[in-house]
């Protein structure tokens, strides 16, 4: 790797300006991925009370906390601001945008005035759904006809919200992808990449091929509501299932690209803590694009209860297991990495592993949903909401989590308190198991998802889940508290402080102005550790 | 790093070769996004005349084939002065590209106005995007072409304008080659929409 740094007398962080414009009309990456990940926090956590909240009244068999249809709306909320405000856009946006150039050796995005344009589009998004909070949407975040083209409460805003944050998401992948290809440093061949890239690529290949269909289906969801269109009215010769396979052509590939950024992040985190070079390279970089391919054609597993013929269901089904394959290359690669390496349990560290013990539950228990037969059994139970939070949290969410601890101190130049960040993981572990594998039970045994009630001989695993979710409530407490306080009065972080051989590590912390005093020569690819120089 | 290059705004900074290749590769993937945002409705359409032959057949009769043909000739005649622009801004020739992208978008405003006469018989004839499945794809197909006539009219008049200003020259001309591309997909997508819904019976 390029020996490169840059002499102190000249040096400029980028945090260097001060003043609300310096920011909100930076065009620099660094900027924007701070924007975006303010923004996404802030969501994360708006969201994350709707989910504290729909639990307490999932505290006991009765509805006596909200009546149903409050029910209703918070797990739209709940499910819709996770998903379209943070999940999606999240690590991808936040990080994509810090990393990219960085670990690259680009001075900057190939278009950063479009980047920034994403960041305000992507905020225009939020504020059209904070509109609709006057009448909220109670539809769940799926959106399904024919009962959101017919329920009174405001989906048109909700939706339109969904469309603008999707063009955001376009705009941004676009961008990764025209910088990826264009902007690499001199020797930063396609096998030399950091695999954060790799994945980052991926997504934005997904994001630029799948976005635009959930676009056209929001947008005939809203002329069905607004024109009277009747393309998913089956009253009118529509047909509601046209829109699950529209929805879900989306939302399957939108999983990851919500799950590869993490998985990216995953495989810079371990090599460094493990003091290994990453066992398999080759094979993790090409399964991101294997699983991106794959994705775009299991989304049927979603419907296989809705009427779709035997042998749809049937080779759906099988594709299914498909992404599998990829998906366990990640793993294996990752744990043969951990295999005899010299591993350093930093809070970062903890986090990614976390995320390989959780991830691989909620992958596991995909096949469950996946296979014909379970799945008529499990099919809008509490196992489908169980899977879901192993690989969305036990996933996406603790490579996040885990992304934070790991470049914190490159962002913003400070060090956070490592046993509290600790303690906030260990909280925020089991909290998490205590939430959500109770639901395997109470989905196996046929508790459907959904309902603000539910029979009392649930009540046990329900309130178990429910004193989980506070547990998970308070380690996030914790956590957040501890990275603030990083943040205001932390010690300095020195350049390099894991000893990352990957580029944005080989400048001072926070990074200059336009990253690279000159743009560095690469001569050799980022995960040599152990090996001499 | 100097005091001049601290100075120094961001995105100014790309070697030009780079940054037109990289205007062009956008361009490209951003075209591919609007081929399937209307793939969604190609597929609507594919299913639904499956499922309903007889109303596709009945219904597409009441569409002005005249006027659809003349849209499509003016919007093939618009790429065609497009390319002409694009073609003499590479030779540096400012003035005529000025002219060629006005012939252009006259030929979008023309189109627009062939539409207006299209929508309001319709209208008149109580044809609304309710009417039918059929009708509902004629609006939406229609209409979303339309909102991309308009868009890439917008994009054509601020080329215009910049190229009268002189910002293009034989050797900086990116902008208007993307806005070409553009200019290009709205035709392109025209020309699919015309036989699907005015011709095949």
């Amino acid at each position: 790797m390029a020996n490169h740094t840059i002499a102190h007398d000249v040096y400029v962080p980028f945090l260097e300006k001060k003043g609300i414009l310096s920011w909100i009309l930076s065009t620099d990456h660094k900027r924007i991925g701070i924007m975006y990940l303010i923004s996404i926090s802030f969501f994360f956590l708006v969201a994350g009370v709707f989910a504290l909240l729909l639990r307490y009244e999932l505290l006991t068999p009765t509805s006596d906390f909200v009546q149903p249809h409050t029910y209703n709306v918070f797990f739209t909320l709940h499910g819709s601001i996770m998903v379209f405000f943070f999940i999606v856009p999240g690590l991808a946006a936040s990080f994509g945008n810090f990393l990219i150039p960085l670990m690259i050796g680009a001075p900057d995005v190939a278009f950063p005035k479009l980047n920034l344009g994403s960041y305000w589009i992507y905020l225009l998004g939020t504020v059209i759904v904070l509109i609709a909070l006057a009448k909220p949407a109670d539809t769940g975040w799926t959106f399904y006809t024919p009962y959101s083209a017919t329920t009174n409460t405001d989906v048109v805003m909700i939706t339109l919200g969904v469309f603008v944050l999707g063009f955001s998401s376009i705009l941004t992948g676009l961008n990764f992808i025209v910088t990826i290809h264009k902007m690499r440093a001199p020797g930063m061949t396609w096998h030399r990449l950091p695999l954060f890239i790799w994945a980052s690529y991926a997504t934005a290949v997904l994001q630029l091929l799948a976005t635009p269909v959930v676009g056209i289906t929001l947008l005939l969801l809203i002329m069905e509501r607004t024109l009277g269109v009747g393309f998913f009215d089956p009253a009118k010769g529509g047909d509601p299932i046209l829109f699950q396979n529209f929805f879900w052509f989306y939302s399957h590939p939108a999983v990851y690209i919500m799950i590869i950024p993490a998985m990216g992040v995953i495989s810079e985190i371990i090599p460094v803590f493990a003091r290994k070079p990453i066992f398999g390279y080759k094979a993790i970089a090409y399964s991101s694009l294997g699983i991106a391919f794959i994705s775009f054609l299991v989304w049927a597993h979603h419907m296989f209860t809705s009427g779709i013929s035997d042998t749809a269901a049937t080779i759906f089904s099988f594709l299914t297991f498909l992404v599998a394959i990829p998906t366990a290359i990640k793993v294996f690669n990752w744990t043969a990495t951990l295999y005899k390496g010299s591993i350093h349990l930093h809070s970062a560290m903890l986090y990614a592993l976390a995320f390989v013990f959780l991830f691989t539950i909620g992958g596991l228990t995909g096949l469950f949903l996946g296979a014909l037969a379970s799945d008529i059994h499990l099919h809008d139970t509490y196992f489908v909401v169980a899977h879901m939070h192993y690989v969305m949290i036990g996933g996406t969410v603790m490579g996040f989590f885990g992304a934070l601890h790991f470049w914190f101190p490159k962002w913003f130049g400070k060090m956070f308190n490592e046993t509290v960040a600790k303690i906030a993981w260990l909280f925020i572990f089991i909290g998490f198991n205590v939430t959500f594998f109770p639901q395997f039970f109470l989905g196996v045994q046929g508790m459907p998802r959904r309902y603000a009630t539910y029979p009392a001989e649930f009540e046990s695993l329900m309130s178990l889940s429910t004193y989980g979710s506070w547990i998970l409530g308070f380690g996030i407490f914790i956590m957040t508290i501890n990275l603030i306080a990083g943040l205001i009065n932390g010690e300095k972080a020195p350049q390099n402080p894991y000893g990352s051989l990957s580029l944005e590590w080989q400048v001072p912390s926070p990074p200059p102005l336009e990253n690279f005093e000159e743009i560095p020569h690469v001569t050799d690819w980022t995960y040599g550790y152990g090996k001499k120089k | 790093m100097g005091e001049a290059s601290v100075e120094h705004t961001h995105g100014h900074h790309m070697d030009p070769v780079v940054e037109y290749k990289s205007s062009k590769l956008g361009m490209w993937l951003f075209l591919g996004t609007e081929i399937l945002l209307f793939g969604g409705l190609f597929a609507a359409y594919a299913i639904f005349r499956a499922k309903y032959p007889e109303m596709f057949f009945e219904q597409h009769v009441e569409l002005n084939k005249k006027l659809g043909a003349v849209n499509t000739c003016i919007l093939i005649f618009s790429s065609l002065t497009m390319a002409m622009g694009v073609s003499a801004i590479q030779r540096g020739k400012q003035k005529a590209t000025a002219i060629l992208i006005l012939i252009t978008i006259l030929c979008g405003l023309a189109f627009g106005v062939v539409k207006y006469f299209e929508y309001s018989a319709k209208f008149h004839h109580h044809i609304y995007p309710d009417t039918s499945i059929f009708f509902s794809l004629y609006f939406m197909m229609t209409g979303l072409h339309m909102l991309h006539v308009f868009i890439g009219l917008a994009i054509l008049a601020v080329i215009m304008v910049l190229t009268l200003k002189g910002k293009f020259t034989a050797k900086y001309n990116t902008p208007v080659e993307v806005g070409g591309l553009y200019w290009h997909l709205v035709d392109l997508i025209w020309i699919y929409l015309f036989p699907l819904l005015y011709l095949i019976g």
